[in-house]
C-alpha cells in the first residue's frame, strides 16, 4: 500500500502522453497543460496587481452575498471555457470523422462528452444561477444579506471544490467515461474500474451538497427577509422564480446524492444496489437519477424564466403584463416537475399504462410553460422598447425556444420516444432548451445587473455582436441534428460510417465555432467595457429605469445593501418611489447595521472537501480522512467563535448615504431613448408614471 | 431578578415546558398503543397493520403540534402550508417510485 494510494508516474497526463504519443494523448496533455498555465497565469496575475490582500479579505473570506454570487459567476465563466472548447473539440472529431475514425481515440471521445455535460451542468448551470439568484434575490425583497451567510460562502466553496476536482481530472489520471447520467452496471466497478466515475461521483456530491444548503438558503431568505410591507405577492417575479427553484432544490438535490451515495458504496465496499447480479437493480438508479434529472432541468431554467419577466417590463418600461398568471405558472412548473421523471426512461421497460401517465403528464407542462411566452410577449406590446443586449437575449430565447418547447412535446409521446430517444434529436431538444432557456438568460443577467455591480454598464457593441454569434452559431450547430436525428443518428458516437451525413456535421462544427466566437466575444465586450469604464459609468445607479428595490441603492450597493431598509406597498416598489416623487429623498433616522465577519472557515471547508474526493479517488486513505476530520474541526472550531459580526455605527452609515444622495441628486436625469448612450447617468428620468 | 423582561422569559418557558410534556405523553401513549396491537393480538392481519399504519399519522401529527409548535393560527399558516406541501412532494416521489419500481418487477418475473 503505497503512499499516494493507487496514484502512479504514469497516471498524470504529461508521462502518459510521452510514453504513448498520439494526437488524442497530445491534445489531453495540452488540455492539462491549459489547466496548469492558467492556474499559474492567475496567481502571476494577482501578484502583478499586488491584490492578494484584498482578493483575501474581499472576496475569499467574504460573507457578503453580492461577493459570493460574483465569486459564482466567475467559477461558472471560467468552467463554461472548459466545457465549450471540449464541444468544440468533439464536433472537429465528429466532422473529420466520417467513414474514419478521426483523431481522437474512442475513450477519450466518451470522456468528453461526459466532462462537457457534467461540467455544462453541475460547474457551468448551477454556479451561474445561483450567482445571480444569490446577488440579485436579497436586493430585490429589500433584505440587507442571505439568512444564513456562513452556510452562503461553505455551499460556494463545496461548488468550488468539486470543480477542482473536475480540473484534477485533466492532469492526474482520467475522468468517466459514463457520460453525465452515470448510469450502472456501466459506472460500476467492473466495467468501469479505473478513478474516472470516482472523479465523477465525488465532484457531483460536492455540487449536489452545495445546491441543496442553498437551496434552504435561498427559501428561508426569502420567507423571513423580506421587507417590512413586501408581501409575496409584491416580490418581483425573479424572487418568485427563485423561491421555486429553491424548493426544487431541496427536494430534488436528495435523491442524486442518494444515488451517487449508492453508486459509491458499490464501487468502494462491493455492495450490490445496482449490480448486474446478486440482486442488484440499475433501474433503482435511473430512477433516483431522474428523480433528481428532471426537477434539475425547472431548476436550470427557472431563473432565467425570472430574468426575462424582469428584462421585458424594464426594457419595455411597463409592469408585467399577467404577473399573477406567471406565478401561478412558476408554482405550477415547480409542482409539475416533480411527476413526469419518467420520460427519461419511457423504453426502458414498464408498462404502457405508466408510459401514457407520465408522458400525459409531461404535456401537460406544455400550459404554464406556454402562458408565460404570451406573459412576455403581450408586456412588450405597445411598450417603450429599449433594445438593449439583454432584450435582444431575450427576444432571441422566445422565439428559440418555442422550438424546443414544441419538440419536447413531440418527445413527451412515448411512442415517438421509442424512435428517436438516444439520438441526435434528443440532443438538439435539450441544447435548444438549455442554451436559450439558460445561458441567454444567464447572460442577459449579467448585461443587466452588471451596473449594479459595478457602477458601469457593459459595452453594447461588443454585447450586439456577442448575441448575432450566440443566436447564428445555436442554430446553426444544433438545427442539424434535428435531421440527424430523426434519420437514426444516434448521441455519444465518434464516428458514423455514412457519409451522407458529412454537410450536417460541418455545419454542426461552423456553428459551434460561432458559439466559441459568441464566448470569446462575450469576454470582450467585458474587456472593452472595463477600458471604456468613464464613458459607461451609471454613478446613480439606475441606469435601466428600473422598477424594483435594487435599483434604489447606490452602485455598487454597501455592504448592508440599502441604509434604511425599505418600506414596501406595491408592486415595481421602486417605480412607485419615484412616481411618488419620493427617490432619493433622505431618511429621518439611520440606525447601527451588524454585518458578519469574514471568516476563513468556509474556504477551508471547500478546499479540505476537495482534498477529501482527490484521496477518496486515488485510494490515499490518510489524506482522505484526514481531510474529513479537518472539515469537521473547522466546523467546531467555529462553533466557538463568539465574534462573528461587526457593527456599522449609525453615523457611518448616514455619512456614506448622505454623501451619495447628493451626488444622484447633482446628476443630470437621463430619458429612456438615451438608455444605450453615453448620456446615461444612472439617474432615470422622472416623467409621469407609466 | 424581576425585571419584567424575566418574568416575560419565565412564562414563556412555563408553557414551552408544558408543550413539551403534554407532546412526550401524548407520543409515548401513542407508541406504546402501536406495540400492544401485535403483542396483545387485539387486532389481526390487516386490521393490525392499519390501526398501526393509523397509529403513525396520529404520531407524526402530535409531533407537528407539539414539538414543531404547528397549527392552524394564521402567524403559523406558512408553516403549515410548508409541511403540506413537503407531504405533497413527497408523496409524488415515492409514491411515483413505488409504483415504477414494482411494475419493473413485476414485468420482469
Ligand atoms: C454552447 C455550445 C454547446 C455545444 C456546441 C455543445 C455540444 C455538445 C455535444 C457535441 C455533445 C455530445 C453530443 C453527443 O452525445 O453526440 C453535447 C452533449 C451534452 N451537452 Fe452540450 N453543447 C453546448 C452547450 C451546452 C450547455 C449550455 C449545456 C447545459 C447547460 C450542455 C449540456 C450537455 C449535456 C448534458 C450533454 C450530454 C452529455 C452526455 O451525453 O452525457 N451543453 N453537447
Ligand atoms: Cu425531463
Amino acid at each position: 500500500m503505497s503512499l499516494l494510494g493507487i496514484l502512479g508516474w504514469s497516471d498524470i497526463i504529461f508521462v502518459k502522453a510521452w510514453q504513448n504519443p498520439s494526437i488524442s494523448e497530445a491534445i489531453a496533455a495540452g488540455a492539462g497543460g491549459a489547466a496548469v498555465l492558467g492556474a499559474l497565469g492567475a496567481a502571476v496575475l494577482v501578484t502583478w496587481l499586488g491584490a492578494w490582500r484584498t482578493l483575501w479579505t474581499g472576496w475569499l473570506t467574504s460573507l457578503d452575498h453580492k461577493k459570493i454570487g460574483i465569486m459564482y459567476i466567475v467559477l461558472a465563466l471560467v468552467m463554461i471555457a472548459r466545457a465549450l472548447i471540449e464541444a468544440v473539440l468533439m464536433r472537429v472529431q465528429q466532422a473529420a470523422a466520417v467513414g474514419d475514425p478521426g483523431f481522437l481515440s474512442a475513450d477519450h471521445y466518451n470522456q468528453l462528452f461526459t466532462t462537457h455535460g457534467t461540467i455544462m451542468i453541475f460547474f457551468m448551470a448551477m454556479p451561474f444561477l445561483t450567482g445571480v439568484i444569490n446577488y440579485v434575490m436579497p436586493l430585490q425583497i429589500g433584505s440587507r444579506d442571505m439568512s444564513f451567510p456562513m452556510m452562503n460562502a461553505v455551499s460556494l466553496w463545496l461548488t468550488v471544490g468539486g470543480a477542482i476536482l473536475m480540473m484534477a481530472s485533466l492532469i492526474f489520471g482520467s475522468f468517466s467515461t459514463g457520460g453525465w447520467s452515470a448510469y450502472p452496471p456501466y459506472t460500476g466497478a467492473s466495467f468501469s474500474p479505473g478513478v474516472g466515475v470516482d472523479y465523477w461521483i465525488w465532484a457531483v456530491t460536492l455540487a449536489s451538497v452545495g445546491s441543496t444548503l442553498t437551496g434552504i438558503n435561498i427559501a428561508v431568505t426569502i420567507y423571513k427577509r423580506r421587507a417590512p410591507g413586501m408581501t409575496l405577492f409584491h416580490m418581483p417575479l425573479f424572487c418568485w422564480t427563485a423561491l421555486a427553484v429553491s424548493i426544487l432544490m431541496i427536494f430534488a438535490m436528495s435523491p442524486l446524492t442518494v444515488a451517487t451515495a449508492m453508486l459509491a458504496l458499490d464501487r468502494y465496499a462491493e455492495f450490490k444496489f445496482f449490480t448486474n447480479g446478486d440482486g442488484g437493480n440499475m433501474m433503482i438508479y435511473a430512477n433516483l437519477f431522474w428523480l433528481f434529472g428532471h426537477p434539475e432541468v425547472y431548476i436550470l431554467i427557472l431563473p432565467a424564466f425570472g430574468v426575462y419577466s424582469e428584462v421585458f417590463t424594464t426594457f419595455s418600461g411597463k409592469t408585467l403584463y399577467g404577473y399573477r398568471s406567471l406565478v401561478l405558472a412558476t408554482m405550477c412548473i415547480a409542482v409539475l416537475s416533480f411527476t413526469v421523471w419518467l420520460h427519461h426512461f419511457f423504453t426502458m421497460g414498464q408498462s404502457a399504462e405508466i408510459n401514457a401517465a407520465f408522458g400525459i403528464a409531461t404535456m401537460l407542462i406544455g400550459i404554464p410553460t406556454g402562458v408565460k411566452v404570451y406573459d412576455w410577449l403581450l408586456t412588450m406590446v405597445r411598450g417603450r422598447i429599449v433594445a438593449s443586449t439583454a432584450l435582444i437575449f431575450s427576444s432571441v430565447f422566445l422565439v428559440t425556444f418555442v422550438v424546443g418547447g414544441v419538440t419536447g412535446i413531440i418527445l413527451a409521446n412515448p411512442d415517438v420516444d421509442y424512435q428517436v430517444h438516444n439520438s441526435l434529436f434528443l440532443v438538439a431538444h435539450f441544447h435548444n432548451m438549455l442554451i436559450p432557456g439558460l445561458l441567454f438568460g444567464m447572460i442577459a443577467a449579467v448585461q443587466v445587473w452588471f451596473p449594479k455591480a459595478f457602477g458601469f454598464r457593459l459595452d453594447e457593441r461588443w454585447g450586439r455582436i456577442s448575441a448575432l454569434l450566440w443566436t447564428a452559431g445555436f442554430y446553426l450547430a444544433f438545427m442539424p441534428l434535428y435531421a440527424m436525428g430523426l434519420g437514426g443518428a444516434m448521441r455519444r458516437m465518434r464516428s458514423w460510417a455514412d457519409p451522407d451525413w458529412w454537410p450536417w456535421l460541418l455545419a454542426a462544427e461552423i456553428g459551434a465555432f460561432l458559439l466559441l466566437g459568441g464566448l470569446a466575444t462575450l469576454l470582450m465586450q467585458f474587456w472593452v467595457s472595463v477600458r471604456n469604464r468613464r464613458a459607461l459609468a451609471v454613478p446613480g445607479g439606475d441606469p435601466w429605469d428600473g422598477r424594483t428595490l435594487e435599483w434604489g441603492t447606490s452602485s455598487p450597493p454597501p455592504e448592508y445593501n440599502f441604509a434604511v431598509v425599505p418600506q414596501v406597498d406595491s408592486r415595481d416598489a421602486f417605480t412607485a418611489v419615484k412616481a411618488a416623487g419620493r427617490a432619493y429623498s433622505a431618511p429621518e433616522t439611520y440606525e447601527d447595521i451588524e454585518m458578519p465577519k469574514a471568516t476563513m472557515v468556509p474556504l477551508a471547508i471547500g478546499l479540505l472537501a476537495a482534498a477529501c474526493g482527490f484521496g477518496l479517488t486515488w485510494h490515499i486513505w490518510w489524506l482522505a480522512l484526514l481531510a474529513f476530520i479537518g472539515i469537521w474541526g473547522a466546523v467546531i472550531l467555529r462553533s466557538f467563535q463568539r465574534e462573528t459580526s461587526r457593527v456599522i455605527p449609525a453615523a457611518e452609515v448616514a455619512r456614506q448615504h448622505e454623501a451619495w444622495l447628493e451626488m444622484v441628486r447633482g446628476l443630470p436625469q437621463t430619458p429612456r431613448r438615451a438608455g444605450l448612450t453615453p448620456a446615461n447617468s444612472g439617474r432615470a428620468e422622472q416623467g409621469e408614471p407609466a | 431578578m424581576t425585571g419584567p423582561r424575566n418574568e416575560e422569559e419565565h412564562e414563556e418557558l412555563r408553557r414551552e415546558r408544558r408543550a413539551l410534556t403534554i407532546g412526550a405523553v401524548q407520543a409515548l401513549i401513542l407508541t406504546c398503543a402501536a406495540f400492544a396491537i401485535p403483542a396483545t393480538g387485539l387486532l389481526t392481519g390487516l386490521a393490525a397493520l392499519a390501526g398501526i399504519a393509523l397509529l403513525g399519522v396520529l404520531q407524526i401529527a402530535v409531533h407537528f403540534r407539539w414539538f414543531l409548535h404547528l397549527d392552524l393560527r394564521r402567524s403559523h399558516r406558512h408553516d403549515l402550508q410548508l409541511v403540506l406541501f413537503t407531504v405533497l412532494i413527497v408523496t409524488l416521489m415515492v409514491g411515483g417510485s413505488i409504483w415504477i419500481l414494482f411494475d419493473l418487477h413485476d414485468r420482469m418475473m
